[in-house]
């Protein structure tokens, strides 16, 4: 026998629901089918809060609280789409965008980015907010990955992934604030890590095309037929 | 509807086009609208566009959609010109909106740009044109950075259908929710 | 230990004291010491010993008197004198003075100013008067008898209703009633709690922490085993910045002195009480003062922050419950149960009990330590205390709460210093730095210096701090340049708004602040700064082509 749960009645834009103590606002709002947006959040993760798109707001409560990681409260009256809400989400994505050097039409995640989503959804159409460009490295020394900070936005999924799921511990953060990277082991070129297991769990969680799986841009579809003439001269010299 | 007919044509809606830095695929879609140009024509009068033959852009447009970053300080005066003899102005594609491909030199600057192109990779007469060019300048910009916009149409190309879309609810004097049919990138 | 060993110890210290005639005291905090107050007591020393008074005087080295400014301080206790500015080449002369009984004139610093007069002592009593670095000088001034008090004559619950009913506030910054806090941890479940001392003092221009450590950091021990027993917890942490040494240095001493004396460890005087302390060193991080990222600094982790709740009073240290204050607020505790919390609530405002140690600093003629009771006005701090505006200029704005706190001008300057009213108009109370600005700064140009600091104190980890505190201090860049326009303004508002009310902790919350109280009572300042047109030139070579034309 598991644990006794303790059910909690609560409101969430104002319908009665329920949840289980131990489950978070956004667990219980998505069981409900009501929509919150997130990035840094992903089931199977430890919650992280550090986007701030899940922010609700909750009566009584003069501050915002994320969604992703405040637990269900019995009487709790939660809103999640106000029109203040609405504009910080935007504002967030604003942020985001003019970080780094997002160029949707170029970036091989064009068409399945969480991030671009997000625009839409939130109905950005521009960013209000001046751009940074701020000038980045590329680590494409693994043979099958790659880490592009310039469209990295700080999520830590895949550093979550790689401690808490494969248990690897590669990737972390290093630096503060702006200057805040992804890093593989102590900073170390990924191709040379001793740690890194490469099973590409890390790419597969990355909301933007920040980690890629190598052999999909266009550069790469380069084919090599020039082995041929080698083989054929060096069967002919055989015979 | 015959005797509606010539009011209508006074209140045709003087559209323009125009092209700063981008690489057209803006106009390309516009011109996807295929068939449904034809739609347009009998609503619209095309009065500037490098798709049609006017040398001067004129005093008094309703509607502009603008294809193309801030890059250099010709682009700049245009914009600037264009913005005071136009309604309402429309960026049009990612270039105008985000600065998208011709921003991706921000963040190396103007000069190291030139430098690689007309020196670092040049194989033969190594030198920067300066002849009868506008100059670059230091940072591109999107259109919305240096006037104001008021439409904004995000997608590398935006499709045909966006374009026809907002151009429609313009035209009706509605404004059009852009969010829904484009976005950055495709 | 018992009462009766600790009484012993006093008595003997007290009798060792009373054996000499004259005590001469030498400010060995890190003011001082940096202006080589170490040299002028070695000198003391030789011409003590040069006059062959060794017998009679004593040399003693003790911590911060306040007046930082006239560093090096030695004060003669016997004779109530004070002297500033002291140099190895006075010793002579003011060894001489002993007997005369006659002040040394160009050294004399009077004592009846009011920056002496005005305050209140409390938790600074025996800054400056003790040495820092023996135990029995703190067990001769009454120290640790509160805590034999607490642990012998009073049950749990009675020790938080004293704090309670004293009515102390968390001296962090923030505010929060420390009895509260100590009642949720008590009644928190779990066999293991922690008991954290808060000591990364951070905020440019504050040092008050750093002075009740170097000077007195017995009662820091002192306060938070009473704490520990109160709350039930048998482990505790000083968190520390590495940028203290001094600081860490007497730390170290004291524990060791008082796990010798039996005062911290195991059945402390003989009561089922276990309590050990543990000194962790931050590496120079402001938002490690965060408890949440103090926390997991000292997990071993990255100091970042995490959202609450769960408070640390519900799931702190290792997920256990833990109570986290901040140095002065534990050495107002053993006053505290000394004297009882009626006597506390005495001294102050309603809402804001008791005294609080201010760093003054910046635009003042009298930088230094203070310690005042809560609802004296900014003038009487500035003016009276801190002796005004040097050179004559004129007062523009105080500035207090370090990078989260505001700037308040001249119209608030009799407002009393509490808790509410500094938030009423913009700032906090903070953890007690108050930098005064004259006529010659410009506001604009302050707030950018905090939002600095916030920027590169920001951990990186939640969007609207990270991001936010660039644009808004690349806007402000903008504005100080004359390339700003109405619309750069506006976004700076919104962003301001925006970051304040959706980061994860108070480092981002409170990094609008100064942007804010500035643009509420400077505002023509930076309208003054803005420009119509924001368009940037150029490249430039126009010469290429001209040429080519």
């Amino acid at each position: 026998m598991s644990a006794p749960t303790t059910v909690v009645s609560l409101k969430i834009d104002g319908k009665d629901v329920s949840g289980r103590a131990d489950e978070t606002i956004l667990d219980v709002a998505s069981e409900n089918k009501i929509h919150i947006p997130t990035l840094c959040f992903l089931e199977g993760l430890s919650g992280w809060g550090a986007c701030r798109l899940c922010l609700v707001e909750i009566k009584g409560s003069h501050k915002l609280l994320s969604a992703c990681v405040t637990k269900v409260a019995e009487g709790m009256e939660v809103t999640t789409d106000s029109p203040r809400l609405l504009k910080y989400r935007r504002m967030v994505v604003q942020l985001l965008f003019a970080e780094r050097n997002h160029v949707c039409s170029v970036c091989v995640s064009n068409g399945h980015c969480e991030l671009q989503n997000l625009a839409q959804v939130l109905g950005i159409t521009h960013i209000d907010i001046p751009y940074r460009y701020p000038t980045l490295p590329f680590d494409a020394s693994h043979d099958l990955f790659r880490l592009d900070h310039n469209r990295c936005v700080l999520c830590t999924r895949c550093v979550r992934v790689c401690d808490e799921i494969e248990g690897a511990h590669t990737l972390d953060v290093m630096g503060r604030g702006i200057d805040c990277r992804v890093i593989i082991d102590l900073n170390e070129p990924w191709g040379s890590s001793q740690t890194c297991t490469t099973c590409g769990k890390c790419v597969r969680v990355c909301p933007t095309g920040a980690l890629t799986r190598k052999g999909t841009g266009v550069a790469e579809m380069e084919k090599d037929d020039q082995f041929l003439p080698y083989l054929t001269r060096m069967r002919g010299s055989q015979s | 509807m015959s005797a509606q007919e010539p009011a209508a044509a006074v209140k045709k809606v003087r559209i323009a086009t125009v092209w700063l830095d981008g690489c057209s695929g803006c106009h390309m879609s516009f011109l996807d609208m295929d068939q449904r140009l034809l739609e347009l024509a009998p609503l619209i009068e095309l009065v500037y566009s490098p798709l049609v033959d006017h040398k001067e852009f004129p005093p008094d447009v309703d509607v502009t959609l603008v294809e193309g970053s801030v890059s250099t300080d010709e682009d700049l005066r245009k914009i600037r010109m264009i913005r005071g003899r136009t309604k309402i102005l429309v960026s049009l594609g990612d270039c105008a909106v985000t600065g998208n491909v011709p921003a991706m030199r921000n963040p190396f600057g103007a000069a190291a740009t030139l430098d690689r192109a007309y020196n670092e990779n040049a194989q033969l007469q190594k030198q920067t044109p300066t002849l009868h060019l506008p100059t670059l300048l230091e940072r591109v910009r999107p259109v919305h950075e240096v006037v104001e916009v008021d439409v904004f149409v995000p997608g590398c190309p935006p499709p045909a259908d966006a374009i026809f879309y907002v151009v429609g609810e313009l035209l009706a004097g509605r404004t059009p929710d852009v969010g829904a049919v484009t976005r950055f990138g495709r | 230990m018992t009462a009766e060993e600790l009484e012993t110890i006093a008595q003997e210290e007290r009798e060792a004291c009373g054996r000499k005639k004259h005590h001469l005291h030498v400010c060995m905090a890190a003011g001082c010491l940096s202006s080589c107050s170490d040299r002028v007591k070695d000198a003391l020393e030789a011409q003590v010993k040069a006059a062959g008074l060794e017998e009679h005087c004593q040399v003693k080295p003790v911590g911060c008197m306040g007046l930082c400014a006239a560093g090096p301080l030695v004060s003669v206790a016997d004779q109530n004198v004070m002297y500033k500015e002291v140099t190895p080449d006075d010793a002579a002369d003011i060894v001489g003075a002993l007997k005369t009984q006659q002040p040394v004139q160009r050294l004399h610093c009077r004592m009846d100013v009011p920056f002496f007069a005005r305050q209140k002592k409390i938790v600074l009593e025996n800054c400056g008067v003790i040495d820092p670095e023996r135990i029995e000088e703190y067990i001769a001034a009454g120290g640790y008898t509160a805590l034999h008090q607490a642990l012998t004559s009073m049950n749990t619950a009675e020790v938080i209703a004293e704090v309670s009913r004293s009515g102390l506030r968390g001296r962090g910054g923030a505010g929060y009633p420390t009895g509260l806090k100590w009642s949720m941890v008590a009644k928190a479940g779990g066999a293991t709690k922690y008991v954290i001392c808060n000591a990364d003092e951070g905020d440019p221009g504050a040092f008050m922490d750093r002075s009740v450590l170097e000077s007195d950091p017995h009662r820091v021990l002192e306060g938070m085993a009473i704490a520990a027993y109160a709350v039930g917890a048998s482990r505790g942490y000083i968190y520390v910045r590495a940028e203290y040494p001094l600081a860490v240095k007497r730390l170290k001493i004291a524990i060791r002195q008082a796990e010798k004396q039996g005062l911290l460890g195991h059945n402390i005087f003989g009561t089922p009480l276990s309590f050990e302390i543990d000194i962790r060193l931050g590496a120079g991080a402001y938002v490690c003062g965060e408890e949440t990222a103090l926390i997991a600094s000292i997990e071993g982790e990255r100091g970042q922050p995490r959202p609450r709740p769960p408070f640390p009073a519900e799931s702190g240290l290792w997920g256990a419950p833990t109570l986290i204050n901040n140095v002065e607020t534990f050495a107002n505790i053993p006053p505290i149960i000394r004297q009882g919390g009626q006597w506390y609530a005495a001294i102050g405002t309603e809402k804001s009990k008791g005294t609080k140690t201010f760093a003054l600093a910046g635009k003042v003629n009298n930088t230094g330590l203070i310690e005042v009771p809560m609802g004296i006005t900014l003038r009487e701090i500035i003016y009276d205390m801190g002796g005004g505006i040097p050179d004559g200029k004129k007062f523009k704005a105080v500035q207090t709460g370090g990078p989260s706190g505001g700037c308040i001008p001249e119209q608030f300057l009799d407002m009393p210093v509490d808790y509410d009213s500094l938030v009423k108009v913009g700032s906090i109370m903070g953890s007690g730095g108050m930098i005064i600005m004259d006529e010659t700064s410009s506001m604009v140009d302050v707030a950018r210096y905090f939002m600095e600091f916030c920027m590169t104190e920001s951990c990186g980890k939640c969007v609207p701090c990270r991001v936010g505190t660039v644009q808004m201090h690349d806007l402000l860049t903008k504005i100080i340049d004359r390339k700003a326009t109405v619309r750069d303004l506006a976004l700076l508002e919104e962003l301001c708004d925006m970051v304040r009310n959706t980061s994860l902790c108070g480092l981002g919350q409170n990094a609008p602040n100064a942007v804010l109280s500035t643009l509420r009572y400077f505002r023509n300042e930076y309208d003054e700064l803005l420009v119509e047109d924001d368009a940037e030139p150029a490249l430039a070579d126009a010469g290429a082509k001209e040429n080519a034309s």
